[in-house]
């Protein structure tokens, strides 16, 4: 009974994990999806959430405690400050080479990094739990903090109320439509440039989101654009690059990978999910649950 | 263009290189440090330009090759007391091998996912890096390689009096020099020509029967193996081999060497890796915030500058001589605005 416990630990732990990265990912993969742009910078706007939502909550502590209000602040901004990337970068990079959009958004990564450094300095910043969310509740042996379960029910909420924009609603419409072919969008009427800004800013709203969202169980150091770039390529690329569902369920192996992998071959977890990518990547270019693409 | 005047009777190669191999008799031991690091930054990004510029593969994750050849050459010489004409051969086959197993993979891939599965395979070997302490040291890398052994060189005037850092430079440079110019040669050939035709078009490539992933897969693995000597010889030259020359924004900074430099161009990318490294001292010496630089020179070059120094230069260059060679003769202007004409001419009959 305890091995089974321990086991469902683990994979609390994975779940956990995996709904981060849900939430992280799910932008990269919509930017991807609609404008085939890997955006490296999309990393550099889950760490600014985090720094902005530090900033809000010592500029808001003076007058009331509150995370939530701070979080969203960081996600607006960071919205708004992808909306303007978009709009005097990427826009002149559209129809270029790969590369030359690649080194764009790196360059990105290059400049918000120090940027940040400058801003915040190196030390570790940390923020504490919203009260609401502070104790841990008991299932099947294993004690769960609550601002887990919090986070794990955000990535399913995200990932529902995502599904429905995007299959229900006319602007999903036009999203799906956008992938499919760009110019026939433009040509039958639509505003294929204000799409694509929306779709950038929905995409960094969800990466300064889930930086925010993080704080509260995460340290904030420098650096960690560069990591978490890197696992929500993983995750993307399992699922299929551009599939929405396809992140949701590539997150959840990418836990549990990572969460028992540990369990196996403590040193070698790492290597499984790099191993994992590459093997996807060879098999099925396209991800788990994507369609190949023409 | 004009090959009879002066300017082109020079080898300049040939004077660079002498220039280059001046640096520990002229220079100080800082010197002798900087140029080496931009020799062998210069191999490196040359490597990457044999898939980027001449062959049109998008790879993120060369520093991968870069990595293996340091760290066969630096455990052979550190853990098993091998010598250099050794550990160098072994590097660069090690790092061929490796970029065979992945370039097999790779080359089946299109575009972005081409570029991703090579960042893949390149983080595989970085968690092995960082993983494998028995062997690679894990996070505490392996330091202290040693220099090798370079005794012979005292018994040669000029040679004997530098000291092991200058010493190194000079064999570094002749390394470097040797697999710079087995590059041109390649790039230069009927193979390298090949490679060209499938970056502009592979479609016709194949069409002519030319078997793309094949040639695809040979560029890679020259470029890979390239790669592991420029790793070999970083590796001895920084005094020990870390995970960290593995981690892939490595492979951003050597893609960046070679794009500001210029694809287009052989040298181009040797061109960046000078400027990068010693804007890089220059820069480092009153600020701390380099990336920032280096971020901001990078979309300077994206918007302003696509083709790199080198395709700067050589733009502006032919821009002048076309200038000055109206100034001078009326009578080619004259020529040139006929010319013109019946082109136009022979556009309408079309």
């Amino acid at each position: 009974m305890t091995d089974l416990s321990f086991l469902f630990t683990q994979f609390l732990g994975g779940l956990t994990t995996a709904m981060f990265l849900f939430l992280i990912a799910s932008g990269l993969s919509l930017v991807f999806g609609v404008m085939r742009v890997l955006n490296f910078a999309h990393g550099s706007f889950y760490m600014l959430g985090a720094y902005l939502a530090w900033q809000a909550v010592q500029w808001l502590t003076p007058l009331l405690e509150s995370f939530w209000l701070a979080a969203l602040f960081a996600a607006l901004v960071v919205a708004v400050l992808g909306g303007l990337v978009e709009r005097l970068l990427l826009r002149h990079m559209y129809g270029k080479e790969e590369l030359y959009q690649l080194l764009l958004t790196y360059a990105l990564v290059l400049i918000l990094g120090d940027a940040a450094k400058a801003i915040w300095g190196t030390q570790q910043l940390s923020v504490s739990r919203p009260p609401i969310l502070d104790g841990a509740i008991e299932m099947f042996g294993t004690v769960l903090p609550l601002y887990n379960l919090f986070i794990m029910l955000a990535g399913v909420a995200i990932a529902v109320i995502g599904w429905l924009i995007l299959a229900r609603s006319s602007a999903g419409r036009l999203v799906r439509a956008a992938a499919l072919d760009r110019e026939m969008l433009g040509a039958l009427g639509a505003n294929v440039g204000a799409l694509y800004t929306g779709m950038f800013m929905a995409s960094s709203f969800l990466a300064g989101l889930s930086g925010a969202l993080v704080t509260p169980i995460q340290s904030i150091v420098p650096g960690m654009d560069v990591e978490v770039i890197v696992e929500a390529f993983i995750v993307v690329v399992i699922g299929g690059l551009g599939s929405f569902w396809g992140t949701f369920w590539g997150s959840l192996i990418y836990g549990q990978v990572l969460s028992f992998g540990i369990l196996i071959m403590p040193s070698f977890s790492l290597f499984s999910v790099f191993a994992l990518m590459a093997v996807i990547l060879i098999v099925r270019p396209w991800g788990l649950f994507g369609k190949p693409m023409r | 263009m004009k090959t009879n005047d002066l300017a082109g009777r020079i080898p300049w190669t040939l004077v660079v290189f002498l220039a280059a191999l001046a640096v520990p008799w002229l220079g100080s031991r800082y010197d002798v440090f900087l140029a080496t690091q931009i020799a062998i930054s210069g191999l490196f990004a040359v490597s990457l330009n044999l898939l980027l510029g001449t062959t049109g593969l998008v790879s993120f994750g060369h520093v991968a090759y870069f990595g293996i050849g340091a760290y066969v050459c630096g455990i052979l010489m550190k853990t098993y007391a091998m010598p250099f004409s050794i550990a160098l051969p072994a590097a660069a086959l090690g790092a061929a091998f490796a970029s065979l197993v992945f370039g097999f993979f790779c080359v089946r891939l299109t575009r972005i996912y081409f570029a991703m599965l090579s960042l893949a395979f390149s983080q595989i070997i970085w968690a092995i890096a960082y993983k494998w302490n028995d062997v690679t040291g894990g996070d505490q890398g392996l330091p202290d390689v040693p220099y090798p052994d370079l005794d012979w060189m005292n018994s040669i005037p000029l040679l004997g009096d530098l000291r092991i850092a200058g010493q190194f430079y000079v064999v570094s440079l002749v390394v470097v020099g040797l697999s710079l110019a087995a590059m041109r040669r390649i790039i230069n050939s009927p193979f390298g020509r090949i490679l060209t035709t499938i970056r502009e078009n592979a479609e016709r490539a194949s069409a002519i029967g030319v078997d793309v992933r094949r040639y695809e897969l040979a560029a890679f693995v020259v470029a890979g193996g390239f790669a592991g000597i420029a790793g070999a010889l970083f590796g001895i030259f920084s005094r020990g081999v870390f995970s960290d020359y593995v981690f892939w924004p490595k492979s951003a900074e050597v893609m960046i060497m070679t794009i500001l430099g210029g694809i287009d161009h052989f040298w181009g990318p040797v061109v960046g890796a000078a400027t990068l490294v010693l804007l890089n001292q220059e820069i480092t010496s009153y600020t701390e915030y380099w990336s920032f630089v280096l971020g901001t020179i990078l979309l300077v070059l994206l918007f302003a500058f696509p083709g790199g120094i080198v395709g700067g230069l050589s733009a502006g260059f032919a821009w002048l001589r076309r200038k000055r060679g109206r100034a001078i003769s009326p009578d080619a202007r004259r020529l040139e605005a006929t010319g013109a004409e019946t082109t136009s001419v022979e556009v309408k009959r079309a």
